[in-house]
């Protein structure tokens, strides 16, 4: 075959078309699934949590996550009258065997509080990484790439809220992945199926017929640390002032 | 013409600047992973990869296709919002191959993770002291996990 200058110049731009998807990489594993239709977050309905560390559990199996690291925890504070600033916190092993049982305090208010990644909109852990190897998918989940992570620790240190670790087997930073090969397949996440109160529920923002928008015009919610300006997702119903 | 006479060294060093700037061009395109960039400053394949990672819980809806019956007792009763895996626990495989026979329960364990008295839990949430309530009687004789409040005739 014979290319002329005409031919070739006609040619250029539909081989940089195709160039550039042989440069996209391989596909969705989820076919169904469109990132920007969604943008993932959690309810976390503090009066709901009774301790019993089955998030923790269903965590830990659901996302082979090492003993004695957490992909989400559970605390317990005691707030005796009005020492909110010293808070008693608890997390034994962190919660994932549940909490002995706590002995009655006439002085004070015991809750708890299950925490894990805030999926934060403008996360310091993504903006540290010096390879890019974590990064905000474009659903709203913070999310590392354990195939081009050094495991330098910047984003532990940089995560206000302490939810990364690094893996002692693959030397590379590991997180809450919101449960992100389930959610995209139409699942909830392994702490949200297994809670047995409902204390913690899936949000996604966008989609408009999701309950969260009725419960957040009615309920008081807080973020952790909203002085941190993260950006952080979690929402928490009912939270004292004394959780940090 | 007088003023590039003894330039020839500016042009050695242009050339190998052009030779030094194809060869970043060249390690570049083959150290940069294809999807990077794709969305941001990151390796757009590995969003795929992590979610093609394989599940363990099965979810309650994967359940409830075949065991109809007990998701009807579940919905009538106290433990209505309390998904299968809560109690049973990771059965992705069972539900991929119901050949594969779930491992048997302990009510002993079970409900006492959830229900065993403590100052901590929410008032309103029932609790009991085991010993006290029960004293070593096993909870499933008197309470059917799937619906637990006592039926006239006790648990069936």
């Amino acid at each position: 075959m014979k290319i002329d200058r005409r031919h070739f110049l006609v040619m250029l731009p539909a081989a940089a078309i195709a160039w550039k998807y042989l440069l996209a990489g391989t596909p969705e594993a989820s076919p169904n699934y469109t990132m920007t239709d969604h943008w993932w977050s959690m309810l976390i309905d503090i009066p709901k949590c009774i301790g019993c560390g089955n998030c923790v559990r269903a965590c830990a199996v659901e996302n082979d996550v090492p003993d004695g690291h957490f992909r989400t925890w559970v605390e317990r504070y005691l707030v005796t009258d009005w020492h909110m600033e010293n808070p008693e916190v608890v997390s034994p092993d962190g919660g994932k065997e549940g909490f002995s049982a706590a002995p009655a305090e006439e002085n004070g208010k015991y809750f708890f509080v299950p925490k894990l990644c805030n999926h934060c909109a403008d996360s310091p852990c993504t903006q540290v990484c010096p390879v890019g190897a974590t990064f905000i998918a474009p659903d709203g989940v913070v999310l590392v790439d354990q195939t081009y992570c050094l495991g330098c620790a910047y984003c532990v240190q940089a995560c206000p809220y302490g939810c990364r670790y690094i893996h002692p087997e693959k030397r590379v930073a590991d997180k809450c992945t919101l449960c992100y090969h389930r959610i995209t397949k139409g699942l909830k996440p392994a702490c949200v199926e297994n809670c047995p109160t409902g204390a913690r529920q899936l949000v996604d923002l966008k989609d408009p017929y999701d309950p969260i928008h009725a419960f957040l015009k009615t309920h008081y919610v807080q973020v952790l640390k909203p002085q941190m300006a993260t950006g952080a997702k979690v929402f928490y119903n009912e939270m004292d002032g004394s959780v940090r | 013409m007088s003023r590039f006479k003894d330039a020839g060294h500016l042009f050695r060093f242009a050339f190998l600047f052009v030779v030094a700037f194809a060869v970043f061009l060249v390690v570049r395109h083959f150290v940069v992973p294809r999807s990077f960039g794709e969305y941001g400053h990151y390796r757009g394949a590995a969003i795929g990869e992590i979610a093609a990672h394989p599940i363990h819980f099965a979810g309650h809806q994967a359940c409830e296709a075949c065991h109809a019956d007990i998701a009807d007792t579940k919905k009538a009763g106290k433990h209505a919002t309390v998904n299968c895996e809560a109690c049973h626990g990771p059965l992705a495989n069972h539900a991929a191959d119901p050949s594969i026979q779930p491992a048997k329960l302990d009510t002993a364990v079970l409900c006492i993770r959830c229900h065993a008295a403590s100052a901590a839990k929410p008032k309103d949430f029932p609790q009991v002291d085991a010993e006290q309530h029960s004293s070593g009687v096993a909870c499933e004789t008197c309470h059917q996990p799937h619906s637990p409040a006592i039926q006239a005739g006790g648990a069936k």
